[in-house]
């Protein structure tokens, strides 16, 4: 019994050591989302290129889209704006934009100058959908299936590596059944 | 320098500090004391998601402001504490909480410190109870040690050291 106990110190760093291995490597600012397997919320909000036009969920309906948070004021968002057309023009990917706290102004321009990945935009210039998918900080890649639930969000710029470890399995898994 | 001129800089670079710290600290209305008292305690208890290691009323991040006003617009439509923090929870996960619900997933987090104590109880009292022992087995001898120690005590210049 007593030499049992002498192993308890080696057999506690032990557990300890394979717990704290274990959050090696963990990006502690990347949070998974609270809106996994949920519906988007509801909103109802202007179009980026045509003001009169509301969009709602119901956009998200029928096939499967990234949902994009971007800003003209973010720099990282410029960093992925090429990788974003690569995906939409390459891979045919179908990518709605969230224009996130920005002007509608300064955000054409972008579009103009840089190109234009999205399918379409909304204009969210108070961040209000933004604050109910629970944004903290953009970039942010929502994936949305057909039914336009979400499915996984990437806090962080999109690259070739993400989309082929996090995107693409999920667009394999949820994109042929539509 | 005289020292006029080195008074008025300093009060110009004081009011100026403090003119800048007032201006990142928004001002909120509130229909009475106490209410202003759950909006205080309640910003404490929420995390800001962007800094992770700051609550929402100390920190200067956009989403925090947004956040503080989400607060405060759902306490004058008569939310309660705990309503409000479920909104945002439903929104940001359950990282916005510093105080998290004891749930499955959490009872580790809640029991490990009581566990902890517990543990170092019983180590204490067993220890304890073993040295009290141990000391009155040390204080009887039997015959034999006394023997051995008598004998050691007369002639121990030849007998063995070792034991």
């Amino acid at each position: 019994m007593k030499r049992l106990f002498m192993f308890l110190p080696v057999v506690l760093v032990v557990v300890l050591g394979v717990v704290l291995f274990a959050g090696i490597g963990k990006d502690p600012t990347r949070l998974e989302s609270a809106l996994i397997g949920k519906p988007l919320p509801p909103f109802s909000l202007e179009a980026l290129r045509e003001p009169d036009r509301l969009l709602s969920p119901e956009l998200f309906r029928g096939q499967v889209s990234l949902l994009n948070v971007w800003a003209t004021w973010c720099p990282a968002c410029r960093d992925e704006h090429d990788d974003l057309l690569w995906l939409a023009q390459e891979k045919g990917v179908r990518i709605v934009g969230l224009n996130y706290k920005d002007s509608r102004e300064e955000a054409l321009k972008w579009l103009t100058t840089l190109g234009d990945p999205y399918a379409i935009n909304v204009y969210d210039p108070r961040g209000s959908l933004g604050f109910d998918l629970g944004v903290y900080g953009a970039p942010e890649t929502y994936f949305i299936d057909a039914e336009g639930i979400v499915r996984y969000r990437h806090v962080g710029v999109v690259n070739e590596k993400v989309w082929n470890e996090k995107f693409q399995p999920l667009m394999e898994q949820y994109g042929e059944s539509s | 320098m005289t020292l006029a001129i080195r008074v008025g800089m300093l009060l110009v670079l004081i009011l100026s500090s403090a003119s800048v710290a007032g201006q990142s600290r928004d001002v909120y209305q509130f229909d009475s004391r106490e209410q202003e008292q759950r909006f205080q305690t309640l910003t404490a208890e929420l995390r800001c998601p962007k800094c992770q290691n700051q609550n929402i009323a100390d920190s200067n991040a956009p989403i925090s402001k947004d956040m503080r006003e989400a607060v405060h617009r759902m306490m004058l439509d008569g939310a309660s504490d705990e309503e409000i923090t479920n909104a945002l929870v439903s929104r940001f996960g359950e990282f916005v909480r510093y105080k998290p619900e004891v749930d499955r997933r959490t009872i580790m987090l809640w029991a490990t410190p009581a566990l902890v104590v517990f543990i170092g109880i019983v180590i204490v009292a067993v220890t304890v109870r073993r040295s009290g022992r141990a000391k009155t087995d040390a204080d009887t001898l039997t015959d034999a040690e006394r023997d051995r120690a008598s004998k050691l005590l007369n002639d121990g210049d030849k007998n063995d050291h070792s034991s």
